[in-house]
């Protein structure tokens, strides 16, 4: 288990929970770096790129991983346009790519993801991309050199957990890629399944922002997506989905 | 409805009493409120036809506690339940809607509350809408800063903090063109993260011109949604054109801004019918243009100069916590505004509520900054104000109250693109 990195664009990490940036404020920041282990923070630069005494930037401690986010993009070209403002304002070559042309539901835009993933990993960009878990998206986002992709486990902020199970599912299967799973989960108990599934890491933020007592809450999901991927490391028992398994084989009256 | 705010100056000559009083007593001396004026801008638009249609089958006293009960069980407010929200059949439900308001509140927006603050350019306005102290009938002193002085009020403004600005004129194109404010647009930008612009509705290709200044929100209030009592209050000027106002958001939006604000001044009409269209306003544009971000305001009348008989209370602070309660239930995803308008103590409470969007260090003067932000005396080369405000709050006073509510002020969550 000691040996078990989370490997992302190259780089090593031992934590597998990354905090979201909905809804930041000083305290969540310590609680998922102290409590949670967090080594990436994400970052939206629209709030970063402030004259406010209270910047963000200031509060990140020493060692962390920014991961700027291009929230408020509505395009691939407003997206690329956000990343390289990032990269300029010091927050290193990680960059979630975020693009919405909504906002009711805040889904991302898949197709102008992939766009804007092909033009930032040319760039030097690790990038990794929001998304809807599409498989055919998921694909493209490999071929335009994504170094994750990151599906949405319900709509973001709902709090909802794995609406989208099945099709996370898929993505865990068929990309060789880490599969970040990203919004709407909202208790431990949930990031714990991703991880039994196989997801390489849990982003989450208002499940925490939320709780009554946070320091506590980011100490569950730690314990909880590492209890994950124990699960999912050894391998995980049969479950049986229906019914009960016959003491006597269906197929013990074949003779050869 | 009568017309309560007529108020004649004593400065006006008696040529110019004759048109004012006639303007009011003769409906037939008015221009056709619901025919574009030249030069207006139409835009093939269904969203107007469907609002009025809403607003006008409302009856709100067809609603009963059993309603409302039933919309607090929905996980998705529908326009229905919505209008039961709003009903006074609500009213008794007010704590369960402001707990259900929090929850969307928190769900959408987290702990953060944004801040911004006014910057009135200009007074001169061309238009009579009865209600308002900037009326080219009312005796105020009037004046139009130059780009020099809108540099100085910026600095003093941007020393204090403030990262969002919203740049207001009176309604006059003669005195404040377009180019005019795209020029203090492109200052803002030097200044300001982000620039809204609260001025008299203009054409698609101006809105993509101060759009391209630096201007990416726009605000307009259509004061009443009611299009008979609109032609009552407004009865001179661009503005007495209800469609054009109507559709200026859409136009704003079809220009390249990013987001629009809208309201009606609550108190103007029947202010349930209002608040309907309003929200109804904001959630079929939305419908149409889902990528663009929308916010509400909720102002009541207020005092003006000259002008005793206007007076806020026609619509209570329990009622304006209903309507804010039901547009955030109905629109959880959209911004609310509550403006110094209103008492410290009700923005100190919405905030934990349903407002996500305060003003603070405000003025509704021109070019009096310096003499409010920094004591310097007054020379007296200021404008007169808009209306009174009631909460009188600096920047770092509000941000302070805001924080030690356990809440986040924001000074900036904007990139321009």
């Amino acid at each position: 288990m000691n040996n078990d990195k989370f490997i992302l664009g190259g780089h090593e990490f031992n934590s597998r929970f990354i905090l979201g940036s909905g809804k930041y404020s000083m305290k969540l920041i310590e609680a998922a770096v102290r409590d949670a282990g967090a080594e990436i923070i994400t970052l939206a630069v629209r709030r970063a790129n402030t004259k406010e005494s209270e910047s963000i930037l200031d509060y990140i401690p020493e060692g962390v991983t920014l991961l700027p986010n291009t929230s408020g993009a509505r395009t691939a070209d407003e997206a690329v346009r956000i990343a390289r403002l990032a990269r300029e304002i010091g927050c290193g070559d990680f960059v979630k790519i975020e693009i919405m042309r909504d906002t009711k539901y805040l889904l991302p835009d898949n197709l102008e993801t992939i766009k804007a993933t092909e033009i930032l990993a040319k760039e030097g960009f690790v990038v990794l991309p929001y998304m809807f878990p599409d498989l055919y998206a998921a694909r493209d986002l490999v071929n335009a050199g994504a170094a994750a992709v990151m599906p949405l486990a319900a709509p973001i902020g709902s709090n909802k957990g794995l609406a989208a199970k099945e099709f996370i599912q898929i993505l865990i299967d068929e990309i060789d890629l880490p599969v970040i799973v990203d919004a709407g989960i909202g208790r431990p108990s949930q990031a714990c399944e991703a991880m039994e599934m196989g997801a390489a890491a849990i982003m989450a933020n208002t499940a925490l922002a939320t709780a009554g007592d946070l320091p506590m809450m980011a100490a569950a999901f730690k314990n909880a997506i590492e209890a994950g991927r124990k699960a999912y490391l050894s391998g995980l028992g049969r479950v049986l989905t229906r019914g009960a398994s016959a003491s006597d084989p269906l197929t013990g009256f074949l003779r050869d | 409805m009568d017309n309560r705010f007529f108020v004649d100056g004593e400065h006006l000559s008696p040529a110019a009493l004759e048109k004012k009083h006639c303007l009011e007593t003769n409906s037939a001396s008015r221009t056709n409120h619901m025919e574009y004026m030249q030069g207006m801008e139409q835009i093939k638009s269904d969203i107007m036809d469907k609002v009025l249609s809403e607003m006008n089958s409302y009856d709100y006293t067809k609603y009963t506690a059993k309603d409302v009960k039933a919309a607090l069980e929905h996980e998705t407010c529908t326009i229905d339940d919505f209008k039961a929200f709003l009903s006074p059949a609500a009213e008794p439900f007010l704590e369960c809607m402001a707990e259900r308001a929090r929850f969307e509140t928190s769900k959408h927006f987290g702990n953060t509350v944004y801040m911004f603050t006014p910057l009135y350019i200009a007074n001169y306005c061309e238009n009579y809408c009865v209600y308002c102290g900037f009326n080219c009938y009312n005796n105020i002193s009037r004046m139009k800063l130059n780009m020099e002085q809108i540099e100085r009020e910026m600095q003093i403004i941007s020393d204090s903090g403030m990262e969002e600005i919203l740049i207001l004129t009176g309604e006059s194109r003669s005195q404040s063109n377009v180019e005019y404010i795209g020029e203090a647009c492109k200052l803002a930008r030097k200044y300001f993260r982000m620039v809204g612009l609260e001025i008299y509705p203009v054409n698609v290709d101006e809105y993509k011109y101060l759009h391209q200044c630096g201007a990416d929100y726009v605000t307009v209030f259509q004061e009443t949604y009611d299009s008979d009592r609109y032609s009552d209050l407004h009865l001179l000027g661009h503005k007495r054109v209800y469609p054009y106002r109507f559709e200026a958001q859409e136009r704003a939006l079809m220009g390249g801004m990013r987001g629009v604000a809208f309201s009606a001044l609550l108190g103007l009409s029947d202010f349930r019918k209002d608040a309907l269209a309003s929200a109804l306003h904001v959630y079929f544009l939305q419908r149409k243009y889902p990528h663009a971000e929308m916010s509400l305001s909720c102002p009541r009348l207020r005092p003006i100069i000259n002008n005793d008989k206007i007076n806020p209370n026609d619509v209570s602070e329990s009622k304006l916590c209903q309507i804010l309660c039901a547009y955030r239930i109905f629109l959880p995803f959209v911004g609310i505004t509550v403006s110094s308008r209103e008492s410290e103590s009700f923005r100190n409470g919405i905030v934990k509520i349903a407002a996500t969007k305060v003003s603070a260090g405000v003025s509704t003067g021109v070019g009096d900054h310096e003499s409010k932000y920094e004591g310097k005396e007054s020379d007296g080369n200021e404008g007169d104000e808009q209306f009174e405000i009631n909460d009188a709050r600096s920047l770092d006073a509000m941000y302070r109250a805001i924080a030690a509510e356990g809440l986040q002020p924001v000074l900036n969550d904007y990139i321009y693109m």
